[in-house]
């Protein structure tokens, strides 16, 4: 960190850069004490979705808190909260990741994608969003994020998989709509259509 | 008939922000000053609260306050409390502390020192049933709409139990025709005894709920199923006139009946808030939803059933205990009789319920309650017979199955069409059964094939509900649907009843949805599988009436009668000079001119308040068409599938694989082909956790839930379905819906999870389990010839 830069400093940095982020009480609870000798550092830059975010994260803080309720990234869903669901799969370095069973500590100089990240600069949508749309997969939608940042990371390491290939890779993420078989139609149309147009190789 | 959006897929608006991650949830809002609550949640069974001290609790820095029973709506046994101090379930919230943050409040949970007295508790119906059996309440442990109390002798609790004909006394019953005589009439009578388990509905989204208020108004941002329906429930739930709440409900993660209407926790945040003055958002966690998320109804039961030698049901004695868990539910064991009564249309039947309340989770409808654990029961009976009788299992069903000349329940009622025949032939021929049934028993290695076919039914359509469109003077047509986003997308089809009608494109429709400040109709509950016939009718009507508008005001200003005019391309023509017309821009830029009932000032009589509080939001903004649905309805509308199923069997680990599945719709015209293969895959999804996988655990000597974890109640994943999932659906229009559309959510599980429980069956060569689910462990115990684990009729202990 710049040493010129003070900790009042950061802090006021930070709050504006999470203008999105969740409440007061919650920034009051991660800023209210002073770090005890011999622990963490707290205030820590994040790489996210290609931007820098400056957010002061305690010890035993989670990835999918940090993400949700201080950076506002609520697309990143908790449906369990303890690595059962999959509903808050992200990307760290291009891996899936339960963001609920992850130290944000431990992201620190790796690069965080969340599906708030997909879209270009331009706003289209990622190929995989998009035939997640045309195939109309999702159903209620709550486990609709996690279940596309697992679709781009498996398409990112096997670009032509089969329909068995995809089934075991999206098994972490449970959908209790049933809209497995169409989320399945979705990630073989977004393989077709990447390969086609040379997204992936 | 041809349509312009009926029939076809569409890009329903809010599923880019399901993409995109924009999509919000309740628990994704956040306000200012907004401070946690925690629950405290019984951990006892059933227990009277003595004292709750929280002194120390509340002086604790950043602690605002404590919400008990007596801040809140009261209710009656067996209702569901917001908060209680006779708890009676493991898990049932006591109170709550609001403070700064969740980790402060949750330290502050554990200062309060709570003396409970506990109380006796029961966890199994038939336990409490006996003689001196515990009651899970103090006013009695049977609730047939009333609370009483119930005990049975000894032999009565033993013949029950053992299988046999039960002598217990039930405290409901219908029946229709001459038993006896059907009786009389078999070649055949099978009897059998049951059990279903009565399992979480486990949301993907905990029902997490933000409340503030402003103005004098409430504002709650909540998670349910519906979305008007719930605003008279909630309003009286918080003590509020209806007009005092605002209700947010854009999306909701999953409800499967668990968040129909207004629940409890829905309601807790909103006292919070204002007795703190402050914004509260109570967060659930994922152990709490399977406290508070409500759970199936589950059976234990009797069924006799006579066949004549040609395979027709000619009588059917049905008797079921219900397992209703710890408050009000019910309902499911009628259900599952009247599913009987229209699926294989017996000369005559008989129902004997005994609902039983439990000190194990609330219960409450989940899709398909009654009918779907009935399924998964008598489909393979049908079977049986078949074998006995020497018929093809699609030739038994397809000799009882319902037409439109079919009747059911008690009352023997009419429905509105039927074309089940129709159903089991396209399922048949798709399906290739008289190739696929030859493989039946066929050995690979330690694995074993078994084909199954299963049907659904569920009723699928109400009536009497609203519409409401409005045209705007800048041309666009604004479709309002009171309607809930469950997740089926029907909030949104439907509305396509009226852009049919309108004859209107459909890039120029703005559908409004998910909140009351959208100015939303009267709607129906959105559940019972019958949002589509429902709310295609409310929308086609309030579609008319704007048509008619518009004629009136084309007629006053290019002269002659309304008659004269006619609609397309959105414009209203002179039908004998085309030439002659007015954009609907223009005729809505009159009748804001014109007021009165062309803009909102004035609306019908018959529509509901939450109506008329929206058009008066909206009046003056363009031209308002509003009605009541009045249509006929000339019966029962029914939701009808088949499914199809092969799947190979391993004797030697008891797993199966779903090698094939084919769902096939009997829902009148096919309003939206994506969303409708959606409901039929995803119902096979949940027909396969019930017939197979789903757990409902409790310890019977302390009362303790074993099922608090997705782990371990088993709800399917991807490894659990078949690579693909084949859907077709008959086609036919039903003749009391103006688009001829009927809902299907409901019956595509029962039809799965039956016609899964049939290849099962089929793999061990007709052997029937008669209990749900079907675990590896029963497979592999009855396989190997040894006995099962649980006890005769045990429930809530696998």
């Amino acid at each position: 960190m710049n040493v010129n830069l003070s900790r009042r400093r950061f802090i006021k940095g930070v709050i504006a850069s999470s203008a999105a982020a969740a409440s007061s009480a919650a920034w009051y609870s991660a800023a209210a004490d002073d770090r005890p000798a011999g622990t963490v550092e707290r205030l820590v830059v994040l790489n996210v979705n290609g931007r820098k975010r400056p957010v002061d994260v305690l010890p035993q803080e989670t990835l999918a808190f940090t993400l949700r309720y201080k950076l506002g990234l609520t697309g990143t869903k908790l449906g369990c909260n303890r690595g059962e669901c999959g509903a808050c799969t992200v990307l760290v370095d291009d891996i899936n990741h339960y963001a609920c069973s992850m130290l944000t500590h431990s992201v620190r100089g790796r690069a965080v994608t969340t599906v708030e990240g997909l879209q270009d600069a331009s706003g289209a949508l990622h190929p995989v969003q998009q035939a997640f749309i045309d195939e109309l997969a999702p159903q209620c939608g709550y486990c609709t994020p996690g279940q596309i940042m697992s679709a781009v990371a498996l398409l990112r390491e096997n670009s032509e998989p089969t329909r068995q290939e995809v089934r075991e890779a999206l098994s972490g993420n449970l959908c209790r709509c049933g809209a497995y078989d169409h989320y399945l139609n979705a990630v073989m149309t977004a393989s077709k259509r990447m390969r086609a147009r040379g997204q992936i190789t | 008939m041809s349509y312009l959006h009926i029939g076809k897929n569409f890009t329903p608006p809010d599923i880019h922000g399901k993409v995109t991650g924009k999509a919000r949830y309740a628990e994704d809002y956040s306000v200012d000053g907004m401070v946690y609550a925690r629950l405290y949640t019984s951990p006892m069974p059933h227990a009277r609260v003595v004292e709750i001290d929280a002194d120390e609790a509340l002086a604790m820095e950043g602690v605002f306050g404590i919400l008990t029973a007596e801040d809140v709506y009261p209710t009656e046994a067996p209702a569901p409390t917001l908060l209680t101090n006779e708890p009676v379930y493991v898990g049932d919230p006591i109170f709550a502390i609001a403070a700064i943050d969740e980790k402060t409040a949750e330290d502050a949970l554990k200062k309060v020192r709570v003396k409970l007295e506990p109380l006796p508790f029961s966890v199994d119906p038939v336990t409490s049933l006996k003689p001196d059996g515990p009651s899970a309440r103090l006013e009695g442990n049977i609730y047939p709409r009333e609370m009483r109390s119930l005990h049975w002798s000894a032999e009565d609790v033993e013949r029950f139990v053992t299988g046999r004909e039960p002598t217990g006394p039930a405290p409901s019953e219908w029946s229709y025709g001459d038993l006896e005589a059907g009786f009389d009439n078999a070649a055949l009578i099978l009897e059998e005894s049951f059990v279903t388990t009565g399992y979480a509905h486990m949301s993907m989204e905990p029902r997490s709920v933000l409340s503030y208020w402003q103005n004098g108004r409430c504002h709650v941002h909540g998670s349910t199923q519906s979305q008007s329906f719930v605003v008279p429930f909630l309003a009286r739930m918080l003590g509020i006139e209806q007009k005092d709440l605002v209700f947010v409900a854009e999306y909701c993660g999953g409800g499967f009946g668990s968040k129909i209407s207004a629940y409890p926790v829905l309601a807790i945040p909103g006292y919070f808030s204002k007795k703190l003055g402050r914004p509260v958002m109570l967060r659930i966690t994922r152990e709490e939803e399977y406290y508070v998320g409500s759970a199936r109804v589950g059976f234990q039961g009797w069924i006799k059933a006579g066949f004549t030698r040609e395979g027709r049901v000619s009588a059917v004695d049905l008797y079921i205990v219900q397992d209703l868990g710890s408050q009000q539910a019910g309902g499911d064991a009628s259900s599952a009789g009247g599913a009987i009564s229209i699926l294989y249309q017996p000369d005559a039947m008989r129902l004997r319920d005994v609902p039983v309340l439990t000190n194990t989770t609330p219960r409450g409808p989940q899709r398909g309650p009654g009918q779907n654990q009935i399924a998964a029961i008598f489909e393979p009976m049908m079977d049986k017979a078949a074998r006995e009788l020497g018929l093809d299992p699609v030739a038994i069903r397809r000799l009882n199955a319902p037409d439109s000349s079919a009747t059911l329940n008690a009352n023997q009622g009419p429905v509105t069409s039927a074309y089940m025949k129709e159903a089991l032939d396209r399922g048949a021929e798709l399906f290739g059964w008289s190739e696929r049934i030859k493989k039946s028993g066929q050995r690979n290695g330690s694995k074993v094939t078994g084909i199954g076919v299963g049907q659904g039914y569920h009723s699928a359509g109400a009536n009497g509900f609203d519409g409401l469109v409005r045209i705007t003077p800048d041309g666009r047509i604004h479709l309002h649907s009171g309607v809930g986003n469950l997740g089926t997308y029907s909030y949104a089809a439907t509305t396509r009843a009226a852009a049919e009608a309108l004859k209107c494109n459909w890039e120029n429709c703005i559908v409004h949805h998910g909140s009351t400040e959208e100015n939303l109709p009267w709607s129906s509950y959105q559940a019972g599988s019958n949002t589509t016939f429902t709310h295609t009718r409310a929308n086609y009507v309030a579609a008319e009436d704007a048509i008619r508008k518009m004629k009136l005001i084309a007629a006053q200003v290019l002269g002659g009668t309304p008659d004269q005019y006619d609609i397309a391309d959105e414009r209203v023509f002179d039908i004998g000079n085309a030439a002659r017309s007015l954009t609907y821009g223009e005729v809505a830029a009159k009748a804001v001119e014109l007021g009165g009932e062309f803009s909102g000032e004035t609306w019908p009589e018959d529509i509901h308040e939450v109506t008329q509080r929206a058009v008066q939001g909206i009046a003056g903004t363009g031209l308002i068409g509003v009605a009541k649905d009045n249509l006929p309805v000339r019966g029962t509308v029914p939701g009808l599938t088949v499914g199809f199923i092969e799947i190979e069997l391993d004797l030697e680990t008891g797993k199966h694989e779903i090698v094939d599945f084919l769902a096939v719709a009997e829902c009148g015209t096919v309003l939206h082909p994506l969303g409708l293969a959606g409901q039929l895959r995803g119902g096979a999804v949940w027909g396969f956790g019930m017939a197979g996988l789903e757990r409902h655990v409790y310890d019977p000597q302390n009362g303790l839930p074993a099922n608090v974890g997705y782990y371990q109640t088993r709800p399917p994943t991807y490894l659990d379905i078949p690579a693909h999932m084949e859907w077709s659906a008959v086609d036919i229009a039903d003749p009391d819906n103006p688009v001829g559309s009927r809902g299907v959510g409901e019956p595509a599980m029962g039809s799965a999870t039956a016609a899964l429980m049939c290849a099962l069956s089929d793999a061990l060569g007709g052997h029937l389990f008669n209990r749900t689910p079907v675990t590896p462990d029963v497979v592999v115990n009855h396989v190997s010839g040894q006995g099962q684990s649980h006890g005769p009729l045990a429930t809530n202990t696998f």
